[in-house]
């Protein structure tokens, strides 16, 4: 019985996550390849339903990362950021949709190691989490009978 | 009352409006939004507790402010939106005139937009008991339970947008689920459709809703949505401070503190 | 066919009902949500509520659910597998609890879907419905069924018709075949046919207008004021359109994941405004009253115009359920 292998979404800004993603890979850190990278200019455009929307086509677990506070790219595209955060984290969890399952991280373009561990640590996470079953049959209406 | 409608009245008589949003007799046993024109017709306006949809939304309305500069029966509700419009210029200082009514049904007279503010820095807005024990009950279900209490709640909704069109700061002239490139939101009402939908209509509202129920009136599924706004409501008061409409402060999510509080960031 | 009428006791009503649940139908019945009434599956003769005059959805979900699979389609390397849904089988839904508004709204619909073209699911899922209506006791000041050429006993579209009697059992008129069929598998419960009239124990419905009249009338008023008047306060919602038993304009929705998706079928509403809006950015309907006169001259113009039949049946549901109190009645005998 082949384990559980959780797929996790990467929402990274360019400037300084991405940037330490990379000095991950430079630095020959090995760490999780569980994670798809997408990359921003800025956290600041990160759409809070794209969060969802990646549940929606069956990722187990999400990353959102960018500049650490005063180190924007854009000065303040972080900031902005966190408040959204801070907002759609409570909503979601209202809702019953699993905050566990996203992990928010600031990470420096410096900070190769801290992105490993940030992706380590998720993807351990999620395994003991499991597939997101849950939000899935929600979504899977495609897979249901004719008659929505 | 009587206050009210003669003030209405001498408002049109002097021209100074060219129209009067109130509350009259609608069908059966409810009331419904009238829209005078003449002196004399302010007889109509009434006002009693069944006077509850919130008015300020005809305020953005394209066919209402063709008619002229409105006068607006404001109860409490109407004044926090009309507030709140303003705040986001939606509304300016002379394209309005406001007819308050007190909560003891009592007419105010509020000649100015910082009038409005200083008389509702007086009536904070609270979540009723009964909601915040209904919230916390949500809260304390454990995860996959609550998340199947709201698949259940959302179920009947089928999309009519009636929330969206009864709440004023719903102004958007193409609201983002009007658009398909791209289609950002599933038009389908199944169950993926309903959440997407509520989530996002939380969110845009985030720090500018007013609790003023409109949403929940409006459905004709009777399904408790505001329920996700009063949620938001206390979360914006614990994590960013009072809450409420203000000319001086910019909307919670278009502005930000370098020392926001959170606990969840690594 | 000939309508034939039988006595049915209210015990053997729920035998009915048991039977039915027994062969394995799905049942939709009107039952109590809060203070609401809606159409929904039931399981149990006692979910079924009494108490309401309509429910406040309409019955149509059973031949045109708010959203629908037309289609789904998964592509592999060498091809692209389609599902259609007009290739599916629907299942058998007894509508149970439906009002003469109700069952009479099928026949515009039916209008709709069958004439011109042949809209396969529907015409599928139609086949599969059986109608079971009870007359109207009651009615209140948003019901106008007989202005429309209808009325609280009315058997149009209904597969049997039962109005309950004095003594708390109820006469069964059985209008079609497939009323007959159930009738014949379930004879037992069937009895002779009742002395008492119906017309005694049908409601009083006040008649308002009449609708050839308001046809003809309609033809001379697009360009008037009444349609703005009516329709300031409107909203631009579509809770109207989709609590309606009789509306039926849809959007077609592609939804697609990768290499596999599906296109289904939405309820819209005309009262939306973007309803109309042209790639160009044209709007023929820009204003809410342009809309609102759309809605009206296509019920009681236009509909009639092409198949003799209105496209409105007084139930009154879009007046009750509308959040600004816009009341359909109101317009028409305004004209």
């Amino acid at each position: 019985m082949s384990e559980f292998e959780p797929k996790i979404v990467a929402f990274v800004c360019n400037w300084c996550t991405y940037a330490g993603a990379d000095l991950t890979g430079t630095s020959r850190i090995k760490y999780a390849q569980n994670v798809k990278i997408i990359r921003f200019p800025c956290t600041g455009r990160i759409d809070f339903m794209l969060l969802l929307k990646s549940f929606g086509e069956g990722a187990d677990g999400i990353i959102v990362s960018g500049c650490h506070p005063n180190d924007c790219h854009y000065t303040s595209g972080n900031f902005h950021a966190r408040r959204r955060w801070i907002m759609f984290r409570g909503l979601l969890d209202m809702l019953g949709i699993d905050v566990r399952r996203i992990q928010y991280s600031w990470v420096s373009a410096a900070e190769g190691a801290k992105w490993a561990d940030i992706v380590n640590t998720t993807v351990t996470a999620i395994r003991e989490l499991g597939p997101y079953t849950g939000y899935a049959k929600v979504a899977g209406y495609l897979e249901k009978e004719a008659n929505v | 009352m009587k206050k009210l409608i003669i003030k209405a009245a001498s408002l049109l008589e002097t021209n100074a409006v060219q129209v009067v949003i109130g509350f009259g007799k609608g069908s059966v046993d409810r009331t419904r939004a009238i829209f005078i024109t003449k002196a004399a017709d302010c007889e109509q306006l009434i006002f009693d507790s069944r006077c509850i949809q919130n008015l300020a939304v005809y305020l953005t309305k394209a066919e209402i402010k063709k008619m002229g500069k409105p006068a607006i029966v404001a109860p409490l509700p109407v004044l926090r939106s009309i507030l709140q419009l303003a705040a986001e210029k939606q509304i300016t200082e002379d394209s309005i005139i406001v007819l308050g009514v007190s909560p003891e049904s009592e007419l105010v007279e509020l000649e100015s937009l910082a009038a409005i503010e200083t008389y509702l820095s007086t009536k904070q807005i609270v979540i009723e008991e009964k909601y915040q024990t209904t919230i916390e009950t949500i809260k304390a279900m454990p995860v996959s339970e609550r998340f199947a209490y709201w698949v259940k709640e959302l179920e009947p909704c089928f999309k009519c947008y009636a929330c969206r069109a009864a709440c004023p700061l719903c102004y958007c002239t193409r609201c983002t689920v009007e658009n398909n490139q791209p289609q950002w939101i599933s038009v389908a009402s199944h169950s993926l459709g309903n959440l997407e939908w509520h989530v996002m209509r939380a969110m845009h509202l985030a720090g500018r809703c007013t609790d003023c129920e409109a949403c929940y009136n409006a459905c004709p599924m009777a399904i408790p949505i505001h329920l996700l706004t009063k949620g938001m409501l206390q979360d914006v008061s614990a994590n960013f401070g009072t809450y409420g409409p203000s000319l001086h402060r910019d909307n919670t999510l278009s502005s930000f503190n370098p020392d926001d509080k959170e606990s969840f960031i690594r | 066919m000939q309508t034939e009428n039988h006595l049915i006791r209210k015990t053997s009503l729920e035998k009915l009902f048991n039977n039915l649940i027994g062969r394995g139908k799905t049942i939709v019945a009107p039952k109590a949500k809060g203070k609401l009434v809606l159409f929904d599956a039931v399981t149990n003769f006692g979910e079924i509520t009494e108490d309401y005059i309509v429910t406040t959805n309409s019955a149509k979900s059973a031949v045109f659910p708010r959203s629908e699979k037309v289609f789904s389609y998964q592509k592999t390397k060498e091809s692209t597998e389609i599902t259609d849904a007009a290739e599916s089988t629907y299942p058998d839904v007894v509508l149970w609890g439906s009002r003469p508004c109700d069952a009479a709204a099928f026949i515009p619909l039916n209008n709709t879907f069958k004439e011109d073209y042949p809209d396969i699911i529907y015409n599928k899922r139609s086949q599969k419905v059986l109608v079971l209506s009870f007359s109207c006791s009651h009615s209140d000041e948003y019901c106008f069924c007989t202005s429309v050429n209808g009325g609280p006993g009315n058997t149009t579209g209904s597969d049997i018709l039962f109005t309950r009697l004095s003594a708390g059992d109820y006469l069964a008129e059985v209008i079609t075949e497939k009323g007959k069929l159930l009738v014949t598998e379930n004879s037992a419960l069937f009895e002779v046919q009742p002395e008492e009239s119906k017309a005694q124990n049908l409601a009083l419905v006040k008649t308002y207008f009449n609708q050839e009249e308001i046809q003809a009338k309609l033809q001379n008023l697009f360009e008037n004021p009444v349609w703005d008047e009516k329709s300031r306060a409107c909203l631009g919602c579509g809770s109207c359109a989709y609590v309606c038993p009789v509306c039926s304009c849809f959007d077609i929705q592609d939804e697609a994941h990768g290499h596999k998706g599906t296109r289904l079928r939405c309820w819209d509403s005309c009262g939306f405004g973007l309803f109309t809006l042209h790639t160009s950015g044209h709007n023929p309907r820009e204003t809410q009253g342009a809309r609102w006169r759309q809605r009206i001259l296509h019920k009681f113009l236009y509909m009639p115009n092409k198949s003799k039949v209105a496209g409105c049946v007084g139930c009154g549901r879009c007046s009750r359920a509308c959040p600004a109190d816009i009341n359909i009645l109101e317009t028409v005998t305004a004209i």
